[in-house]
């Protein structure tokens, strides 16, 4: 009897998770599967004419892993590395302030509202008012103007470096919040214990911060990378409405995702199936180098402590 | 035992509801009923009695305004835009997405695509298209667009006062008009009459249409207006109109896979960075419909004017301008090209064959009607009596033209017009050869790297094409 109750609860614990499988195997999983079979095939519309499915083999993968490729992988990294490295520091820096006793800042909620505050606007709403704010036309150039900073209008969607400045600012300021938040719950999760028994010992707010709170919130650090990595490669919304869907100057702001998007549009669902499933191989390795760099250490450690 | 019931019966639902929103759309099998020359109207009908609900796509509210201002029927308009109720009960739902980028066309295909199983009221009924792709939808073998005649009206005798080039461009390839529109586009010098005090003396339409009577004098005119401080033209856009209307023969032949830039494209890129280099450009203005575009018709700006067609004055210059009214005058450009125009067609497997007559008489066929668009919106209207009667009308004046008479200009302009190089490609290859020259004129690229980014540009966005080729 007593055997028989504690199956039933099991029934029923599947039963409640049930919804999620199924709308998952509906919403996602089919689609995913159909993407890898359409990359086979090729598939498009051609004005109002479907060509396909027709299948090609490796075709479409062949048509997709060109040169090109290289160049918008490059591009999508340099937009995140330089969005992501403020982004960490900065919310590292604001994490340990606010967590610090010993700085008691005032009005911290206050200030977290604040930094969280970009995330919530629609990226695509962000970059259009930063697409008004820096136009040749726009506010910022009439303020520098006014100043007498600047002679004549800066381009700043102009040049190469100059749109990718602003999508990575725009990145930093929509994300560092939300970095913040994460990083300063992982750090009020350290035992004070530890910071007070450091502190007795004599060390410095900047040892203490190096040699206790940077290791002990590894994890999430790793979480937040990982995450961050694979927003990364999606980045699509800000340099698509900044550079009209064209990343131009030169396509040196277009990114693989623009590129998805700009195939899947025609649509041709075979060279974009394959683009996809190649995305899908580079976040996988991504994932694995960036787990197995934070962690690797643990796993050597282990062992030796079971030794002892 | 109860409890199980319900939640089983809570996922069950679930379940229900879910699998019933993943039906797949079926392509739908186009007929062949207009090849075969004897056109029935019953083809493109999805139902014998008349809908309640018309659907109809489109781009901004610009034929919503004159379907309003003409059609009888019509009773009054939500305030958000998107619905016109009928006096006897029908409504029209406006499907409205823009223009740029494609987007209307995607949205459009993707509902035409469902067009078979969509409910009676979900079908779209009358859709609108533009010049760039007018094509692509009156295409025989595609058949959705109903040819006129399926729905009663005889281009002969109902669309007689059309102009003829209006009529050529809305017909399939085998000569059955499959759309009508209320317009011509012939384009115009706009100019603002203070600059061209200010430069040359005098404002008068003749003297300054001497001024700009070619490209030369035109560009020989604009290093006096620069020495004043002023622009000729806001952006290297603006003339891409005039000679991507010339072009010899189509972006791409019927039935070829290969784009074939035309050797007035290639003359547009040398002249835009020859004037861009001399400074009769304004630089900081990339391409047309942005921000610093609508800014360059303000009463700040330094730009003395703007090629234009009737539309464009109406739509576009005229809520962007900010000084006097008055300010603004039109002449004859270096050359007569047309730029734009909204065909409307009615969409096969409608179920309001009776409306969609209506509107289209109404709104294209009508005189009287198209006049009063005329006075109102300062349109060119498809209606060659009324423009000829209006261009030699010496008392009428558009009030923002400083009491001018477009028209003196406008109808002389609209008999030289000839459309017959189009191509269902010509939106897309006009998007992109403009955006990836944009960076070879502001200097960040080669020539051969924009060729190269436009062959990359327009192989995404179309497929099928597999060869871009160069005049040379």
């Amino acid at each position: 009897m007593k055997m028989g109750r504690t199956i039933s609860k099991a029934k029923w614990g599947y039963l409640f998770i049930l919804p999620f499988f199924l709308t998952y195997f509906i919403f996602s999983l089919i689609p995913l599967l159909d993407t890898v079979r359409y990359s086979f095939y090729e598939y498009y519309r051609s004005g109002l004419k479907t060509v396909g499915p027709n299948f090609v083999g490796f075709d479409n993968y062949v048509a997709v892993m060109g040169p090109d490729f290289f160049t918008y992988l490059k591009n999508t990294f340099i937009l995140w590395i330089i969005g992501f490295i403020p982004q960490i520091v900065i919310a590292l820096l604001l994490a340990s302030w606010f967590v610090d006793a010993r700085l008691k800042i005032k009005g911290e909620q206050f200030f977290k509202v604040v930094i969280y505050l970009p995330n919530l606007i629609m990226a695509s709403a962000f970059a259009m008012l930063f697409f008004t704010l820096f136009s040749t036309s726009g506010p910022v150039n009439s303020i520098l103007m006014n100043l007498g900073l600047a002679k004549a209008p800066i381009d700043f969607m102009g040049t190469a470096t100059g749109t990718r400045l602003l999508i990575a600012l725009m990145n930093f300021l929509m994300w560092f919040g939300n970095t913040t938040i994460m990083l300063m719950a992982a750090i009020m999760g350290i035992s004070p214990d530890i910071f007070e028994a450091a502190s007795i010992d004599g060390c410095t707010p900047r040892q203490s911060f190096f040699h206790i709170t940077l290791p002990l919130i590894r994890p999430i650090l790793t979480y937040t990378l990982i995450t961050s990595l694979i927003g990364g490669l999606q980045m699509f919304d800000v340099p698509q409405i900044l550079t009209n869907g064209q990343g131009n100057p030169n396509r040196s702001s277009y990114t693989l995702i623009m590129w998805l998007n700009n195939l899947l549009r025609a649509p041709d669902y075979g060279r974009a199936g394959a683009l996809s499933v190649y995305l899908f191989i580079v976040s996988g390795i991504l994932c694995l180098f960036v787990y197995k760099m934070v962690n690797g250490t643990d796993d050597e450690k282990k062992p030796r402590k079971k030794h002892k | 035992m109860k409890k199980r019931v319900v939640s089983l019966a809570l996922a069950l639902s679930m379940v229900a509801g879910l699998t019933a929103c993943g039906g797949d759309a079926a392509t739908e099998g186009s007929t062949d009923a207009a090849a075969t020359g004897e056109i029935s109207a019953d083809a493109y009908l999805s139902s014998d009695t008349e809908g309640k609900v018309i659907n109809i796509y489109c781009w901004n509210d610009e034929f919503r305004t004159r379907v309003e201002a003409v059609y009888d029927k019509v009773d009054h308009t939500s305030d958000d835009g998107t619905i016109t109720y009928l006096t006897d009960g029908t409504e029209i739902h406006w499907t409205v997405n823009p223009n740029q980028d494609g987007v209307y066309q995607k949205k459009l295909d993707e509902a035409l695509m469902n067009q078979a199983d969509a409910d009676a009221d979900n079908k779209v009924d009358m859709f609108l298209s533009e010049t760039d792709y007018v094509v692509k939808y009156t295409d025989a073998e595609a058949d959705v667009a109903i040819p006129l005649t399926a729905l009663g009206i005889d281009p002969e005798t109902d669309l007689a006062d059309q102009y003829d080039f209006t009529k050529t461009v809305a017909s399939d390839a085998n000569g059955i008009q499959r759309g009508s529109t209320w317009q011509a586009c012939p384009c115009l010098f706009v100019y603002r009459r203070d600059i061209a005090q200010d430069t040359f003396g005098t404002d008068d339409p003749d003297e300054i249409h001497a001024k700009v009577a070619d490209w030369d004098t035109m560009k020989a005119s604009g290093e006096e207006l620069k020495a004043k401080g002023y622009y000729t033209l806001a952006t290297y856009a603006d003339t891409f109109r005039a000679y991507g209307n010339s072009i010899s023969a189509p972006w791409v032949e019927a039935g070829s896979t290969e784009i074939n830039v035309d050797p007035q494209i290639v003359n547009w890129i040398n002249d835009s960075k020859e004037w861009l280099d001399a400074g009769l450009i304004d630089g900081n203005i990339k391409g047309q419909w942005n921000d610093d575009w609508n800014k360059a018709m303000g009463s700040q700006s330094k730009v003395f004017g703007f090629l234009l067609p009737a539309w464009g004055i109406d739509f576009v210059l005229s809520p962007n301008w900010d000084g006097a009214e008055g300010s603004w005058a039109v002449t004859d450009g270096p050359q007569a090209f047309n730029w734009g125009g909204s065909f409307i067609h009615g969409c096969s497997g409608t179920d309001n064959p009776e409306h969609i007559k209506e509107i289209m008489l109404a709104v294209t066929a009508d005189k009287d009607n198209l006049m009063k668009i005329t006075n109102d919106y300062l349109d060119f209207t498809n209606t060659q009596s009324g423009m000829k009667e209006i261009a030699e009308d010496e008392s009428f004046g558009a009030d923002f033209l400083g009491g001018e008479n477009p028209f003196k200009y406008f109808q002389p302009a609209a008999s030289s017009i000839e459309m017959t190089t189009l191509s269902s490609y010509d939106q897309g290859c006009v998007e992109l050869i403009q955006n990836s020259f944009s960076d070879y004129f502001q200097g960040q690229v080669d020539y051969d790297t924009a060729k190269a980014n436009f062959e990359r540009a327009i192989m995404e966005r179309y497929p099928e094409i597999t060869a871009v080729n160069w005049p040379e």
